[in-house]
């Protein structure tokens, strides 16, 4: 059996659906965060199976500005977590609800 | 001599410059000694430029400091002709002995530094005012003569009355500058420029009669709230509340005189009005006599004097709306002295008093200030109009012309006459009040003569007031005056006095009536009883009543103008700006705090939240596209 373009597709919208729920579910600040990065590779995997199955290298150059600014994003929000970990010894987002209107 | 006629003005200048950053810092006498000086040297410069005038050969001369508004005329130019040069000196002369006078006067005052930069400030602002060579510099010393003398009526400006009378004084000259200012803006429309030489030299070739009417009304409204004439003249009694030498200096010999020569300096315009210049003559006439009646019935040594001064302005305006400028320039001369004396010898009694200004209870202050008392007698006898003193020939020659015009000129003749008597009643009265009689002092006053600092200055006054009347004799002198003011009035048609035994008459019409006037006071008053006041200041009843509150003029514009302004300006501040304006960005305001207040519950602060409606928009919008399909 071949694999074609169309399995990574599906892996990709598998995994997306799986980050994002667990984006929406999860409340532990750290799962989120895994979530968040489950998603974004997601729509790596999907960038360069699309690139290969057209021919177009702007696929796989999309996927490393993801993973830079992936990585950039991940720096500063563990250290935000780390902050509030600190002071409250939590991770749980909802306790971060100080700022409501 | 002429060339550096500037220094006339700058010398007082750089006193008040000198003595504003340092005023402060000098030992009691120096700063009265500096600015004496300063005032002092201008006068003896002003003299010695003079000369070429005295001796027949002098020419006016313009002297060009540097532009100023060049394409308007009106450059930083000096204009020295025998009419500026008699008002320079009769400045610096008279103000140079206020000065010494206030050395005196001021003593142990906290701010005494500052009172004489004040008071060289003004003498560098009307020195200015009566040199300049156009318009525009002659409209910047007339509002420096105005904010000096608000600085100096308002001194004792820790006294709310004080403080009341300045602010009075300056917005009711800033009236009198709108018709100024509108009088200048005409005369720039139609001549293009406000030199003096081009505007004063036949106007008739450029503008018409009517344009001359509208501008010399214009200028006669400015000059009236600087002269204190009908129907500006109200805030002089109360710039009394000033120190007197300011009362001296400004509201009797020199700013108050600034409209009377604002109009003899413009008489070419006004020979060209016919009209204008007898409604000056009218004005003056008519403030004479009314300001003289008013003075019959003040209680307040200096109020007398001050309507006394209206009253003796309203003949200067008498003299230059009948033509008789001369005789209105030499009116405003003797008066300088006169009134500056009275008002420095009423300061003096004031000083010894301990403060009390109620003639009604002074009297009997002949014996304790014997030199004070002389002099005030010098000055009670000139402004009365006493031959050979000062104010006789003055005021003489003013009645003489206008009874000489005919016409109208007549019935002024006759107000003028009556004014005469008034005066002399007034001016007697004041005078037994105060220094006759016997003595009504209030418990605990001792009076005393004045240091001779202060005594000085009134003997140099009276001797003035007494002689310098000869400076215009028709008989037996020539009229050296008359003579000495000819080049600046060349061109211009002057009223004389008439010829024959008419003057004789009317010189003996006049001494009879103060004579009469002053007779009839002191018999009024000689009999009042020594301890009590009653007396001497009977109950006002009828028309008595109208006079002594001086009409109520005061009280009808406070009802009238004054109010109403009030009553504008508390609606604009309480309803209008902290109502109309201040409710509607309090609206703005309000509106957007409450459509705040209905949107703050989206935010819950719950990430998942966010997280969802961010996924729902995505949803949805990935819906919108595949159904609608992209593009």
């Amino acid at each position: 059996m071949e694999v074609t373009a169309g399995w990574y597709l599906a892996l990709g919208a598998l995994l997306f659906v799986i980050g994002a729920s667990g984006m929406l579910l999860r409340r532990n600040a750290l799962v989120m965060f895994m979530s968040i990065e489950l998603m974004l590779n997601a729509v790596n995997l999907t960038f360069v199976a699309i690139g290969r199955h057209v021919g177009d290298l702007n696929g796989q150059v999309a996927v490393f500005f993801v993973m830079v600014v992936a990585a950039a994003e991940v720096v500063v929000g563990l250290a935000i977590m780390i902050a509030v970990f600190r002071r409250r010894a939590s991770a749980s987002v909802d306790d971060l609800a100080m700022l409501k209107g | 001599m002429v060339d550096y006629i500037w220094i006339v003005i700058a010398l007082p200048l750089a006193g008040a410059v000198f003595l504003h950053f340092f005023g402060s810092r000098l030992r009691e006498p120096l700063p009265g000694v500096i600015a004496t000086s300063t005032i002092g040297l201008g006068f003896i410069y002003a003299l010695i430029a003079t000369a070429d005038f005295f001796a027949g050969t002098g020419e006016a001369e313009t002297v060009h400091l540097f532009d100023w508004i060049a394409p308007l005329g009106a450059n930083a130019e000096l204009l020295w002709d025998p009419l500026s040069a008699i008002m320079t000196l009769t400045v610096t002369g008279v103000g140079a002995l206020i000065h010494l006078y206030s050395i005196g006067y001021m003593h142990g005052d906290a701010r005494y530094g500052r009172f004489f930069t004040y008071l060289n400030f003004f003498a560098a602002s009307m020195l200015i005012l009566v040199l300049a060579d156009n318009f525009g510099l002659l409209f910047v010393g007339w509002e420096l003569v105005g904010l000096s003398s608000y600085l100096l009526i308002s001194f004792w400006f820790h006294k709310p009355s004080a403080a009341a009378a300045g602010k009075k004084a300056f917005v009711v000259n800033r009236i009198g500058d709108v018709g100024f200012l509108i009088g200048l803006m005409l005369i720039l429309a139609e001549f293009s420029t406000l030199t003096y030489g081009t505007v004063l030299e036949e106007p008739a070739r450029v503008i018409t009669t009517g344009m001359a009417t509208a501008i010399t009304l214009m200028l006669v409204l400015g000059a009236a709230g600087k002269s204190a004439q009908i129907p500006l003249y109200f805030w002089l009694p109360d710039a009394m509340e000033g120190p007197t030498p300011v009362s001296a200096l400004i509201h009797a010999a020199t700013m108050v005189t600034a409209g009377v020569y604002m109009v003899a300096r413009t008489a070419a315009l006004f020979e060209l009005a016919s009209f204008s210049a007898a409604a000056v003559a009218t004005i003056g006439a008519f403030t004479a006599l009314f300001a003289a009646s008013i003075a019959l019935k003040q209680r307040d040594i200096k109020r007398v004097l001050a309507y006394s001064t209206i009253s003796q302005l309203g003949y200067m305006f008498l003299a230059v709306g009948t033509g008789a400028y001369v005789a209105g320039i030499f009116h405003l001369f003797t008066h300088a002295f006169f009134k500056a004396l009275l008002f420095l010898g009423s300061g003096s009694v004031i000083h010894a008093m301990g403060g009390e200004q109620d003639i009604a209870k002074m009297g009997g202050l002949r014996k304790i200030m014997p030199v004070t008392h002389f002099t005030m007698a010098v000055g009670w006898l000139a402004i009365i109009g006493i031959p050979p003193l000062a104010g006789f020939w003055s005021k003489d020659e003013i009645l003489a012309i206008a009874f000489g015009e005919g016409g109208w000129f007549t019935f002024l003749w006759v107000i003028g006459l009556i004014t005469a008597l008034l005066t002399a009643v007034y001016m007697t009265r004041w005078m037994y009040l105060t220094f006759w009689g016997e003595a009504r002092w209030e418990d605990g006053v001792h009076p005393h003569e004045s240091p001779a600092v202060m005594t000085a200055p009134l003997l140099a006054l009276a001797v003035g007031s007494a002689g310098l009347g000869l400076l215009n004799t028709p008989w037996p002198f020539k009229p050296a005056l008359e003579h000495f003011l000819e080049p600046s009035f060349e061109a211009i048609k002057m009223a004389h006095i008439p010829s024959g035994s008419t003057p004789w008459i009317l010189a003996a019409v006049s001494i009879l009536t103060a004579a009469a006037g002053a007779w009839f006071a002191y018999r009024k008053y000689q009999g009042a009883d020594a301890f009590d006041i009653a007396p001497v200041m009977p109950r006002r009843t009828g028309v008595w009543r109208w006079v002594g509150n001086a009409y109520y003029v005061d009280d009808i514009i406070g009802n009238l103008i004054v109010l109403p302004g009030k009553l504008v300006a508390a609606w604009t501040a309480f309803v209008l700006d902290s109502e109309i304006i201040d409710g509607s960005v309090r609206a703005v305001g309000g509106g957007v705090r409450r459509i705040g207040g209905w949107l703050r519950p989206i935010q819950t602060g719950f990430t998942r939240n966010y997280a969802a409606v961010t996924f729902a928009g995505v949803v949805g919008l990935l819906l919108w596209f595949v159904t609608r399909g992209v593009g």
